[in-house]
């Protein structure tokens, strides 16, 4: 995400508040579908993972799979919500990528109710349920704008049909295009952390639609919204909402208003349409799914699934942070907790090392490393920070080591003796930093007068001298001291 | 007059080999073949598959394999019931040509006893109707009289059985499908509680009241085919997690000190003639020891109107699914919203599109409270009823059917005429209770009379005890005018 570029296009009237509340559907990580046990993969042939249930052929009935309550609850409880006894309903609709023309989904009595979450910027949003739901197909619209309505003929496939769907419900909390994209971000990290989803935006495991209205700022009504459906990446989120935004803006400062709609993000050019207007919209006839009993996790179950919660990203951020102090900076920390990198950042943070450095090595070094090979593991890394911790390695020679270490299983004294990393010796350092001051008497002259620019001269020369074995740092500190030592005997 | 065999006992004879599986379903075949013309029960029959399944059983009888409890016995089925490789219809266009891919578990069921599946039976489209002339392709006849209808939804199954197509038949029952029709062709039919029988495979009209149950000519067979397709199914959820009920070992307990109640308020929508035999029925019980005691549930006469607001109204959800893309009927249309109005317009018949209509109203936004809130909330003050009732009494009787089989043509235009036969039949379907219509006797038309036994939720074997008795009494009966038939035919003679 290139921050300048979008904060550009989310430029909003200071005369107005953006209200947005987002909703996020995850498709949930189990081995089966919500109601059948057709294969719940990602990229299968078109049509293979189906059977009568899935194609909602006549006479087959749903069986809920308990994993995917588990996986729910799982998302409720790390979202702060209440875990209810619910009732899956009907919401009936006609589309051709959906077997039964309904889809079974909660509607007035969701798995999960009334919860939170807390933003990295401390911005605190509100969640109002979290049901559960099946996915439908996959359409394939041939000829025409890629839209039902003006294809030559449709494809389908049901291998998406009745995947487990968690629907994460937001109150309006959201005001700046900053915050939708920080929610969404923050909440597919709680939703990977938990084990419920992949998280991966483009695969379409993580969907979202936003509800946008604006108000005067001030104010604490809430005006038409338009819901802007599909916005499947980061990027258009902002975008989208800004745009949105400043279209009702527009709209009321020229006296008119919006009405409500379901809109669409248009990529290409960059502008939101319309799809249809309330009066258009279904009438989706909800009633209780009766081929279903309620649902009804009774608190052990709960409890239980509540014991096995992992740490959440904002309990890793709070515990980095805390450690860090001010010194360390918020995107290097969310590199650093994140799930590939956590483990590691924790083994060398458990081993005593300095917290600010370990942050480091783990967001630049290791990241870039990304995906480790199995034979990678903590206690390889430890081994690695430990030796730049106690000065035998530079930073520079750690950096060369970490990446040696990521595509060569050898152990770790074999790789250095390979690589001649040997950190040089305090005495033998000392000698090079008089050479080269001898080397060059007018520019250390200059330098001890003043001349800062010199440093970066004086420095890279004593690298060079070392043959990168010296600590860029201690080289620094020496020359400090050198030219203390200098105007003292000036 | 020689009782036949119970089909358990065909099958006894099939596996010890003192009755071969052939000669019966030659024998049967013959019956189909020379009435069938006349009587149009089935939509699918294919004799020589039959004949193949019938050698098959002989051949692994005389091997000493174990060929099942239902070996060789024929088994028609409702064409609501899907059936691996075979045609299922449900009766409509919409769905004529299609061939399932999968069983239903109570065909997977009778399969694994050993039955044979007959063929598969007529019944109204989408078990929408009380006399089976809602099908799409025919209108079965009933074999006591071929002027009068057989009853539906279920009425094919019911005409294969009193027709002796078949020794037993499924059926389902949704506000009345298989009582009914039971009544009008004078053979045994039962409703089981809800959830003791798997749906999964049964082609649902409305998910909550639907019910799969047995037809027998005797209380014995029909129990027997229920103790074989009863019992918990992990691919139907609302299937309970219990045992199969026994229900055969309450053959010859008799009803004495039973605790009977005769519903005034339903007695009341019927004609003198089947009052006359319900309440010869209560008597029968009260001489056999039954304490006997007429009661009011006024609640129950609320239920017609409760049933023909929820069951469109899961019917038009649960109809859905049959827009013309994946199976079935497609009439193409300009863009996808035309090849669902067409092919929907063209495969539903007129009383499946009322309903479909009814039902999609009652759910609309805005009607939703009036009336399918409403309606259940009906049903919830019937199933209170019932549970208040039950706390006085153990059984409850009344007439299955206001009337005796009434003539093809009479009621098919008169669409609140017809919903009205299920008078009776409904209140139980709404509470989810079991219920069984035990042929008692004759109407002025001479014509069969069912009377209804009813029980709350999982009384089904206690059903079964009051049925044998009263198909005793019937049998009884029906010896004694025989008798008195002789002698008078005899006086004559002097």
């Amino acid at each position: 995400m290139s921050g300048k570029d979008d904060t550009m296009f989310e430029e909003i009237s200071d005369a107005w508040e953006l209200v947005v509340g987002l909703e996020v559907h995850t498709e949930l990580k189990t081995t089966t579908k919500l109601f059948c046990g057709c294969s719940n993969q990602f990229g299968s042939e078109p049509n293979t993972n189906i059977c009568p249930v899935c194609l909602g052929l006549p006479g087959s009935l749903p069986v809920l799979n308990r994993h995917a309550v588990e996986l729910s609850i799982r998302v409720g409880l790390a979202l702060n919500c209440t875990v209810q006894a619910s009732l899956f309903h009907r919401k009936n609709y006609f589309y051709p990528d959906m077997p039964k023309d309904y889809q079974i989904s909660q509607y007035d009595l969701p798995l999960n109710i009334r919860g939170h979450l807390v933003l990295p910027s401390g911005h605190r949003v509100g969640i109002e349920r979290a049901h559960m739901e099946e996915d439908t197909g996959k359409s394939s619209h041939l000829g025409g704008s890629g839209r039902i309505s003006s294809a030559s003929a449709s494809l389908i496939d049901y291998n998406r049909s009745g995947v487990p769907l968690v629907e994460i419900v937001s109150a309006p909390d959201i005001h700046t295009p900053e915050q939708a994209r920080e929610y969404v971000s923050e909440l597919r990290s709680v939703l990977v952390a938990v084990g419920a989803s992949d998280g991966k935006m483009e695969e379409g495991s993580l969907r979202v639609d936003a509800n946008v209205s604006v108000r005067p700022r001030g104010s604490t009504e809430l005006r038409t919204r338009c819901e802007i459906k599909n916005l499947n990446s980061l990027r258009s989120l902002g975008r989208a909402i800004a745009h949105e935004a400043n279209r009702h803006i527009a709209l009321y400062e020229s006296g008119e208003s919006p009405t409500q709609q379901t809109r669409f993000w248009d990529e290409s050019g960059q502008v939101t349409g319309a799809l249809r207007t309330k009066e258009e919209a279904n009438d989706y006839r909800y009633f209780p799914e009766p081929d279903l009993v309620p649902l009804a996790p009774s608190q052990e179950w709960i409890q239980s699934i509540r014991d096995t919660l992992p740490e959440l990203p904002q309990q890793r951020r709070e515990w980095v942070m805390d450690l860090c102090g001010e010194a360390t900076t918020n995107d290097r920390i969310e590199t650093a907790i994140s799930d590939e990198l956590y483990p590691f950042l924790v083994a060398t943070l458990r081993s005593g090392l300095s917290p600010q450095r370990v942050v480091a090595r783990t967001s630049n070094e290791l990241a870039a490393e990304l995906p480790l090979p199995n034979y990678f593991s903590t206690e390889r890394f430890v081994e690695i920070c430990s030796l730049e911790e106690r000065g035998e390695l530079t930073p520079t020679q750690v950096k060369t080591l970490l990446t040696e270490a990521t595509h060569d299983d050898a152990p770790i004294s074999e790789l250095i003796a390979r690589l001649g990393l040997v950190a040089i010796s305090a005495d033998s350092l000392a000698e090079i930093v008089n050479s080269v001051i001898e080397e060059s008497p007018a520019e250390w002259t200059r330098f001890v007068e003043g001349e800062q620019q010199l440093r970066g001269f004086l420095v890279g020369k004593i690298m060079k001298a070392s043959k990168g074995k010296a600590d860029g740092k201690v080289v620094g500190e020496m020359l400090v001291e050198r030219v203390s030592a200098a105007k003292k005997v000036g | 007059m020689t009782a036949d065999p119970s089909i358990f006992e065909v099958a006894r004879a099939v596996q010890d080999g003192s009755q071969a599986c052939l000669p019966t379903v030659e024998a049967i075949l013959a019956t189909i073949a020379a009435r069938e013309p006349e009587i149009r029960a089935f939509l699918f029959h294919d004799p020589e598959q039959v004949l193949r399944e019938a050698q098959a059983i002989d051949d692994r009888a005389r091997a000493g394999d174990v060929v099942g409890p239902l070996a060789g016995v024929t088994v028609a089925l409702k064409d609501n019931l899907t059936t691996e490789e075979t045609p299922t219809t449900c009766a409509s266009k919409i769905l004529e040509h299609w061939v399932p891919p999968y069983s239903a578990t109570v065909v997977e069921r009778l399969r694994a006893a050993g039955a044979i599946v007959i063929g598969k039976t007529n019944l109204d489209e989408f078990a929408m109707g009380s006399s089976t002339e809602n099908s799409a392709f025919q209108v079965t006849k009933n074999p006591l009289d071929t002027t009068r209808v057989p009853g539906g939804s279920s009425g094919g199954s019911a005409a294969a059985v009193a027709a002796r197509f078949a020794h037993v038949a499924l059926g389902s029952d949704t506000g009345g499908s298989i009582r009914q029709p039971a009544a009008l062709c004078g053979v045994v039919g039962f409703k089981p509680t809800y959830g003791l029988v798997s749906r999964y495979g049964l082609i649902a009209f409305a998910s909550s009241l639907d019910q799969i149950g047995p037809f027998g000519r005797s209380v014995e067979d029909a129990g027997a085919l229920f103790e074989i397709i009863a019992g918990h199914d992990s691919r139907d959820s609302t299937s309970l997690d219990r045992p199969a009920p026994q229900v055969l070992d309450r053959k010859d307990r008799g009803v004495e000190g039973l605790r009977v109640g005769v519903v005034a308020d339903l007695v009341n929508f019927c004609s003198p003639d089947v009052v006359r035999r319900c309440r010869e029925a209560a008597d029968g019980l009260a001489r056999a020891g039954a304490l006997v005691e007429e009661v009011s549930v006024p609640a129950t006469t609320l239920g017609l109107s409760a049933y023909y607001i929820i069951a469109p109204a899961e019917a038009s959800s649960n109809l859905a699914r049959f827009d013309g893309v994946r199976f079935g009927l497609r009439e193409e249309g300009a863009d996808m919203t035309e090849t669902y109005v067409k092919t929907r317009s063209a495969g539903f018949g007129a009383e499946v599109k009322r309903r479909i209509m009814l039902g999609t109203y009652a759910l609309s936004a805005g009607y939703y409270e009036a009336y399918y809130g409403k309606a259940q909330r009906v049903r919830t003050l019937i199933i209170r009823a019932f549970d208040e009732i039950y706390r006085r009494f153990d059984l409850l009787l009344c007439p299955t059917s206001p009337t005796t089989a009434f003539r093809t043509g009479d009621k098919a235009n008169d669409p609140m005429a017809m919903y009205l036969n299920d008078v009776c039949t409904i209140p139980s379907s709404l509470a989810g209770h079991p219920a069984m219509s035990v042929p008692f006797g004759e109407g002025d038309d001479g014509l069969p009379v069912g009377v209804q036994l009813l029980g709350p939720a999982l009384s089904d074997p206690l059903l079964f005890q009051a049925a044998f008795v009263l198909q005793e009494m019937a049998n009884e009966h029906k010896r004694l005018s025989a008798a008195r038939l002789d002698r008078t035919d005899r006086g004559g003679d002097v």
